[in-house]
């Protein structure tokens, strides 16, 4: 074994996660290494002040709002979702009747309303290629049926 | 974070099938755990309440995605970790660019997110500690937030980040060595 894998070795050490045929081989190596067992040494150091830092623990008020908020922003999430999809419904159900509209109103000039066609047509066109991109991604995506 | 029992694949059902009771007693189980880990990621006490909470609404929204028979943290964690991640990036993004108009210094990484009045029983030690540690890159504050602050054994770690005790050890020592550089380059800055 190389000074480089017993370095790593330090770790499993100092956090008392080593099994005891790899803390015995160990322990020889420090017999003989004295640049690991400095190492060794400081990183003890290390781990009793990093060991010290505690995080404080928040006001209890916290803990019994935190389901609370969750479950106002699940709640609203779905609002919102209920609302944007009905909102788009009534706009297209809008822009059709208005298009119709405009279609069969023999005042409006011919040259409007091929105008107006050729922009639904470009919509339409922008729409299908879009949905094809991302159906094609969606398929070739390796991760989209990963489950752990 | 301990193992699997049967009451909680139970739960698990309950709430793949939409469940809010049961997905109550899951925040209620985790939610110290998902706070305490953003907290030491994104470094202060609002943006770790508000992604850790995140965290458990896009869970209930890809509930169905998940495998009830295997631990429910370890896919948690994926989602609490991500989130916290960008969020981190975007940070450093947006004080990049205030950097570039007004010519500033900004800290690497998150470092200058992390205020140490989130450190229990203060001392300059202490702060110092929790200052390097939000100047880590993600990959080696994320082992020492779960080793130090959450107190996950090796082999709980390696689940949570889908890899081998071997390269938990490995992660470790890296993330150690470089926790002792930036403690040491200040104590060095500060002596000059």
């Amino acid at each position: 074994m190389t000074c480089q894998h017993y370095k790593e070795l330090i770790m499993g050490y100092l956090d008392n996660e080593l099994e005891d045929e790899q803390k015995r081989v160990f322990e020889e190596h420090l017999q003989t290494c004295s640049a690991c067992a400095r190492e060794l040494e400081e990183f003890r150091k290390l781990k009793q002040i990093t060991d010290e830092v505690r995080l404080v623990e928040p006001e209890d008020r916290i803990w019994q709002q935190y389901w609370g908020g969750i479950y106002n922003r699940i709640e609203r999430g779905l609002g919102w979702t209920v609302f944007s999809v009905a909102a788009i419904l009534l706009v297209i159900y809008g822009g059709f009747k208005a298009i119709e509209e405009i279609i069969k109103d023999p005042s409006v000039a011919m040259i409007l309303k091929v105008v107006l066609l050729a922009l639904i047509a470009g919509l339409a066109v922008l729409f299908v290629s879009i949905l094809r991109e991302r159906l094609y991604f969606w398929k070739k995506d390796r991760y989209r049926d990963v489950r752990r | 974070m301990e193992s699997l029992c049967q009451d909680e694949v139970t739960v698990m059902e309950r709430c793949r099938r939409g469940s809010k009771e049961a997905f109550e007693a899951i925040v209620r189980r985790y939610m110290k755990d998902a706070y305490f880990i953003a907290l030491g990621l994104v470094g202060n006490r609002e943006d770790a309440l508000d992604l850790s909470q995140e965290a458990f609404i896009l869970t209930y929204r890809n509930m169905k995605r998940f495998n009830p028979t295997r631990p429910f943290f370890p896919w948690f964690y994926q989602i609490l970790r991500n989130l916290c991640f960008n969020h981190s990036r975007k940070r450093t993004d947006e004080r990049r660019l205030v950097e570039q108009f007004d010519g500033r210094q900004v800290e690497r990484e998150a470092g200058n997110n992390f205020t140490p009045d989130v450190v229990a029983e203060r001392n300059e030690v202490k702060d110092r500690v929790w200052k390097a540690i939000g100047r880590l890159d993600n990959k080696h504050r994320e082992v020492i937030v779960l080793r130090h602050f959450r107190s996950l054994s090796y082999e709980q770690i390696a689940q949570n980040l889908f890899c081998s005790k071997g390269t938990v050890m490995s992660r470790l020592y890296y993330a150690r060595k470089r926790l002792k550089e930036i403690l040491d380059s200040e104590k060095g800055g500060q002596q000059e």
